[in-house]
C-alpha cells in the first residue's frame, strides 16, 4: 500500500515494508534504550537517528554541554479530582512507560531533578480539560512528565508549549484497562527556542490513546512519540499537523510497537511547509511483532509545499513479524502547492490569498475534524491561516 | 450591454524548450444575449483561446487586445476578471480537497457580488439552481470535483454559472464525455442562463451535438490559431455534413 506522489525537488520519500525475522526499527539505533546518557555515544549526525537533524543547533543538548538554567514556567491547572504530585525518579511511574532510545531523552532523563505526576484515579470521567502550560522564559532545562490515566478513567490533557526554551523532556503516558485518554500537544514556541521530547505511551487492555501534536514554532523541534501496549484490545490514534516556516527544523519521528494481540493504530500526519530552507522531517515506525495476532495498523504523512525552497523528508517504515493481522498500511505523499487549484479558484472570483487560504484549510481539513475537540479545532484554524498570513506579508 | 471585444490576439506557450505561438491573431466580437459558437478540430487553438482569456498564467499574449466593455482584460488579474464579469466553464474542472461544494460556491458567490449573500436565500437558490440540474442535494458537501464522474463535474460547472451569472461566459467543450440525458440538463442549465439575455455566450466545440441542444447565433470555425470562417448556424450544418478537412488541408497545422 505505498503511494509516492508528485514528489517535488528538495523532498525525499522513502518507504518499505520489511518482513523480518529481527527487528530493524531496534536494531538501527546506535545504542539499546536506556536511562543512563553515559550508555550513548555523543552522535556526529550520521547515525540512522540523527541524520536528518542539525546538531549544530542543538545548543548542546546533545553532547552534554547544556546546562539547565531552569527558566521555563509550568502551571497545571486540572478539574477537582485529579492530583498532582512532584516526584523523584525513584517512584515507579517515572519511567515506566518507556526508556530514553536516544542521547537527548537519555540526557533528559539523567538531567531532571523532579518529575511531575499528574494522576487521573480510576473511573474518574473528566468533563474538563487538564491544560499543562509549559512556558520558556529564555531558559534550558530538563522534565520529565507523567499523565497516568487510571482504569476506565476518561481524561483529555491539553500541553502548551510557548515562549523561548532549551527544553529536552520525557512524557509519559500511562493508560489503565479501559482508559481513555487525548492529548493535544501543541509546540507554538518563538522562533529561537529549541525543544526535543520523547512521548512513550502504555495502553493498558482495551484502552485508548488519542494524540495529538501540532508544531507550529521553534527553531528545531523534534518529538518522538512511541507507543507499546501493555495488554490487548488497546487503541492508538496519533495525529499530528505541521506547518514549518522559513529556517525552521520540524521532526517528528514516530514508532508504534505492536508488541500484544488484537491491537489497533492509525497515524496520520500532515505538513505545510513554507519559505527557504523550512525542513520538515516525518519518520513513522510501525513494528508487529510475532505475538501481536490480530493488528489493524495505517499510518501516514502527506506535505504541502507551498514555496520553492522548503525541504521534507519522509520516511514510513513498516515491519511485519507476523502475517495473521487484520491489516496494514502505509502511505506517504509530498505536493506542491497545485497552481491549477488556484487558477480554478481565482476564475471563480476568489482573490489569491483568499484562494491560497481555501487551499490549505482544505488540507489540514480532513484531519483537523478528526481531533474531535470543537475549542483546539476552531484554534488550530485560526493560527494555520495567522501562519500563513505572516510568511505572505 | 456588455461586449467582449478580442482583436488580433496572438498566444504563445512554452513547451519542450520552445515557445510556440498557438493563436495567430484571433478577432471576436461577443455581446450579452448573443451565443457564438466555436468549433473547429483538435489542436486548433479553441481551448488556448478560453484559457487566455481567463487568464491561466501558462499562456502568453505577445499581441493584440481583449477588452470588456472597453476595459482591459488582459491587465486583471484572474479572479479580477472573474468579478468583472467573465466565467470559465472549465474542460478539465479542478478537484480541491477538503474544501466543500457548498463553501467553495458560497465563497465564489461572496468574492462576485461583492457581499456575502444572504443566508436563507442562499440556501434556496443554491437548492433550486441544484434541482434544475438533477443534482442530489448531498452533492453540496462533497468536496470540489473530488470523485466526480465527468457529467457531475459538468454540471457543477453549469451550477456555478447559474449561480454566478456572468455577463460573458465562455463553456470549454462543455459537451465532452456526457451521455445524451447529461447533456439535454446541462444544455437546459445554460438555456437558462441564456432566457435571461444576460450573458453573452463563447461555446467551445468539437461536435456539432451540443448545438441541437443551444441554438447559436454565429458559429465560427477555429483553424490554425484563428478564425477561418464565420456565419450563422447553417455553418453548422455544414460542418456536421463535410467535416473539418476543409479547413485543415494546406494548412499550416501540424
Amino acid at each position: 500500500m505505498a503511494e509516492a506522489q508528485n514528489i517535488p525537488v528538495g523532498s525525499t520519500t522513502a518507504g518499505s515494508i520489511a518482513v523480518a525475522a529481527e527487528s530493524t526499527v531496534a536494531t538501527r539505533m546506535s545504542a539499546p534504550p536506556s536511562f543512563d546518557v553515559a550508555d550513548f555515544p555523543v552522535p556526529h549526525g550520521r547515525e540512522e537517528e540523527w541524520r536528518f537533524t542539525p546538531l549544530e543547533r542543538l545548543r548542546g543538548l546533545h553532547d552534554g554541554t547544556a546546562v539547565a538554567t531552569g527558566g521555563i514556567r509550568v502551571e497545571v491547572s486540572a478539574p477537582a479530582g485529579v492530583t498532582q504530585e512532584t516526584v523523584g525518579r525513584e517512584d515507579a511511574r517515572v519511567g515506566k512507560a518507556g526508556k530514553p532510545v536516544d542521547r537527548v531523552a537519555a540526557q533528559a532523563y539523567s538531567s531532571f531533578e523532579k518529575a511531575s505526576v499528574v494522576t487521573v484515579p480510576k473511573e474518574t470521567v473528566l468533563t474538563e480539560p487538564i491544560r499543562i502550560a509549559v512556558h520558556g522564559e529564555g531558559g534550558t532545562a530538563f522534565a520529565h512528565q507523567v499523565i497516568e490515566v487510571g482504569a476506565f478513567a476518561e481524561a483529555l490533557v491539553v500541553i502548551d508549549h510557548t515562549g523561548d526554551a532549551v527544553l529536552a523532556a520525557n512524557v509519559d503516558y500511562l493508560l489503565g484497562d479501559g482508559a481513555k485518554l487525548t492529548v493535544v500537544s501543541v509546540q507554538d514556541w518563538d522562533d529561537k527556542a529549541v525543544h526535543i521530547a520523547q512521548h512513550n505511551a502504555l495502553i493498558g487492555r482495551d484502552a485508548s490513546f488519542k494524540s495529538v501534536v501540532v508544531t507550529f514554532g521553534g527553531d528545531v523541534v523534534r518529538l518522538h512519540p512511541r507507543v507499546e501496549y501493555a495488554g490487548t484490545g488497546g487503541e492508538a490514534e496519533l495525529l499530528g499537523l505541521y506547518v514549518t516556516d522559513a529556517g525552521q527544523h520540524q521532526e517528528h519521528r514516530l514508532l508504534v510497537d505492536h508488541n500484544q494481540p488484537h491491537c489497533k493504530s492509525n497515524v496520520i500526519y500532515k505538513g505545510a511547509l513554507q519559505g527557504d530552507d523550512a525542513h520538515a522531517v516525518w519518520i513513522g515506525d510501525v513494528l508487529i511483532e510475532a505475538a501481536a495476532e490480530g493488528t489493524d495498523t495505517y499510518e501516514m504523512n502527506r506535505n504541502l509545499v507551498l514555496t520553492d525552497g522548503a525541504r521534507v523528508d519522509s520516511v514510513p517504515n513498516l515491519e511485519i513479524e507476523t502475517g495473521e493481522i487484520v491489516g496494514a498500511g502505509h502511505a506517504s505523499a509530498t505536493g506542491r502547492f497545485d497552481d491549477e487549484q488556484l487558477f480554478y479558484l481565482q476564475s471563480r472570483g476568489i482573490p489569491e490569498g483568499e484562494a491560497r487560504r481555501l487551499v490549505v484549510r482544505g488540507f489540514f481539513a480532513e484531519l483537523i475534524q478528526q481531533i474531535g475537540l470543537p475549542d483546539v479545532e476552531e484554534r488550530l484554524l485560526t493560527k494555520i491561516e495567522e501562519e500563513l498570513e505572516a510568511s505572505a506579508a | 450591454m456588455a461586449t467582449l471585444e478580442i482583436h488580433d490576439l496572438h498566444v504563445t506557450v512554452e513547451a519542450d524548450n520552445a515557445t510556440k505561438e498557438i493563436l495567430k491573431g484571433v478577432d471576436l466580437t461577443v455581446k450579452q444575449g448573443e451565443t457564438h459558437a466555436i468549433m473547429g478540430p483538435n489542436g486548433s487553438g479553441k481551448s488556448t483561446l478560453a484559457y487566455s482569456i481567463a487568464g491561466h498564467p501558462k499562456y502568453t499574449i505577445t499581441q493584440g487586445t481583449v477588452t470588456l466593455d472597453g476595459e482591459d482584460v488582459l491587465e486583471m488579474s484572474v479572479d479580477e476578471r472573474a468579478r468583472a464579469g467573465m466565467f470559465l466553464a472549465m474542460q478539465y474542472p479542478v478537484e480541491v480537497p477538503g474544501v466543500s461544494v457548498s463553501n467553495f460556491l458560497r465563497t465564489s458567490a461572496t468574492a462576485i457580488r461583492g457581499e456575502a449573500p444572504k443566508l436563507r436565500t442562499w440556501v434556496k437558490e443554491v437548492k433550486g439552481a441544484m434541482e434544475q440540474l438533477q443534482m442530489d442535494p448531498a452533492f453540496a458537501e462533497r468536496n470540489v470535483n473530488e470523485g466526480f464522474s465527468g457529467g457531475e463535474k459538468k454540471r457543477h460547472e453549469i451550477l456555478q454559472m447559474e449561480l454566478l451569472k456572468p455577463k460573458i461566459a465562455i463553456l470549454d467543450e462543455t459537451d465532452s464525455g456526457l451521455d445524451v440525458d447529461a447533456l439535454r440538463q446541462v444544455s437546459d442549465g445554460v438555456n437558462r442562463v441564456r432566457d435571461t439575455g444576460e450573458v453573452g455566450t463563447l461555446l467551445i466545440t468539437h461536435y456539432t451535438r451540443i448545438l441541437r441542444y443551444i441554438k447559436p447565433d454565429f458559429v465560427h470555425v477555429f483553424a490554425n490559431g484563428r478564425i477561418a470562417e464565420s456565419g450563422g448556424a447553417e455553418l453548422a450544418d455544414k460542418l456536421e455534413a463535410e467535416g473539418y478537412e476543409a479547413y485543415t488541408k494546406g494548412g499550416a497545422s501540424a
